[in-house]
């Protein structure tokens, strides 16, 4: 058994600032992923970031990500990194077991930081099962991360953020995109990316879903209808869409797995992408010494969850008595950027879900 | 419906998914247990959601007040003989 002070589970945005706020508080920390490169979803994210200077806006996602490894690199007496590891489990009694070179270990650390993200969500039509039809994180993977085109003409399903700047970046890449649909009336997404957009020609279809997929051996169209205002489909709106890709981008739900495991109160959220965990404002979970912080303790953008990973990995750390000098600077310094990530008429759905996480 | 997919590991449709659920499986839990929807290497990430979309039609049973299925260690699939090695240095 590997005893260590703080363990990260994964090596995401909040992940590594986790890791960072940790380590630079004294404590060690061991920061695991299951990739071999760590950065989590910002390795593929080509664009530059919203938010403020301290959460790197106007940097694109790829830089980010090196920025908080070179951080990452300034306290390494403190930090070790296991990369291509698989977290398996995460115990009652606080014991993590992981697989990294087909070995199994397993690790008694005295204060947690899980920092999983998020997964995709899926859509029920007909022939979903047909090659071509990708989650528009593998897109973004084949694209980015190893400069392989996806297709031809992409049918882009769900106009929030994602959907948009992966739209755009496909059409960077030379790729046509067919339409944007979205089921909801209005579009989920920044106005100045939707705008962009709308300008290169492709049109936003709001109130729209997808029919059905058709196809032989892989996907050739799509089917899409328009939804009335109760969301249900209304009969004679299709139109069938030459396609070789639909690129499904309909939101993302927590990992929660781990903390479902170790039996942290879990409540249905659906501003914060469904099973969602409880939490107080230090981030820390109803079992003492477990911590969130990312898309794993409700999703959000990748600025607001290197936040996150700050402040949890700063009270992970005083939680086992290492207290950063400036905790109390810092602290409150993280809790207002949050607050600022997320006011206005944008943070609104977030503010309302956070509300209801709170309270263990 | 036959050409719906919902547990992509194990291969379930939308048919299959709803005729369980008449069938009084009406929990991801006990569809779980009778289909293997979720116990693929997905272990649910997939298709746990659109499980409880349907029986919230079929039931009335909103997704808010349903149980989800229990999660159990190991995250993903892992040889036998990793575990077993992995015992020598038990403590």
């Amino acid at each position: 058994m590997k005893h260590v002070d703080i363990a990260v589970i994964g090596g995401g945005p909040a992940g590594l600032c986790a890791a960072i706020s940790g380590a630079s508080s004294g404590a060690k920390v061991l920061l695991m992923d299951r990739s071999e490169k760590l950065g989590g979803q910002l390795i593929k994210q080509t664009h530059m970031f919203f938010g403020s200077e301290k959460q790197y806006a106007s940097v694109r996602g790829f830089d980010i990500a090196d920025i908080l490894l070179d951080k990452l690199n300034e306290y390494k007496d403190n930090i070790e990194i296991m990369n291509n590891t698989n977290v398996l489990g995460l115990y009652e009694d606080g014991v993590i077991t992981i697989e990294r070179n087909e070995k199994y270990e397993k690790i008694k650390p005295k204060s947690i930081v899980v920092a999983t993200g998020a997964s995709e969500k899926v859509l029920a039509f007909p022939n979903n099962d047909l090659p071509g039809i990708y989650g528009a994180g593998a897109v973004q993977t084949l694209m980015n991360v190893y400069g392989v085109k996806p297709g031809k003409r992409v049918l882009m399903v769900g106009a929030g953020n994602i959907g948009l700047i992966v739209s755009y970046q496909l059409m960077q890449a030379g790729v046509e995109i067919a339409a944007i649909i979205d089921a909801s009336p209005t579009i989920g997404g920044y106005l100045v990316h939707a705008s962009k957009i709308r300008r290169m020609g492709v049109p936003i279809l709001t109130s729209h879903t997808v029919k059905e997929a058709i196809g032989r051996d892989c996907l050739e169209s799509a089917v899409i209808w328009k939804l009335d205002e109760n969301w249900n489909p209304i009969d004679g709106t299709e139109q069938e869409i030459e396609t070789d890709v639909m690129c499904i981008s309909v939101g993302l739900s927590p990992l929660s797995e781990l903390l479902q495991q170790a039996e942290c109160k879990m409540k249905y959220i659906p501003e914060l992408g469904g099973q969602t965990v409880l939490r107080n404002e230090n981030y820390e979970t109803s079992v003492e010494g477990i911590y969130v912080a990312g898309d794993v303790s409700g999703v959000e953008e990748a600025s607001s969850a290197m936040v996150e990973g700050y402040l949890a990995g700063l009270c992970a750390a005083q939680k086992i008595g290492f207290k950063h000098k400036n905790y109390n600077e810092l602290k409150e310094d993280y809790i207002k950027q949050l607050e600022s990530l997320r006011s206005g008429p944008i943070g609104h759905h977030i503010r309302s879900g956070i509300e209801k996480v709170m309270g263990v | 419906m036959e050409n719906i997919i919902i547990c992509r590991c194990s291969d379930l449709s939308l048919k299959d998914i709803r005729d369980l659920i008449e069938d009084g499986y009406t929990t991801v839990e006990e569809i779980k247990r009778i289909s293997r929807a979720g116990m693929g290497s997905c272990q649910g990430r997939t298709c746990s959601q659109l499980i409880m979309r349907e029986i919230a039609k079929i039931t009335g049973k909103n997704i808010s007040e349903q149980k989800d299925s229990v999660t159990r260690p190991p995250t993903i699939g892992i040889k036998l003989k990793t575990i077993a090695d992995g015992s020598e240095d038990n403590d």
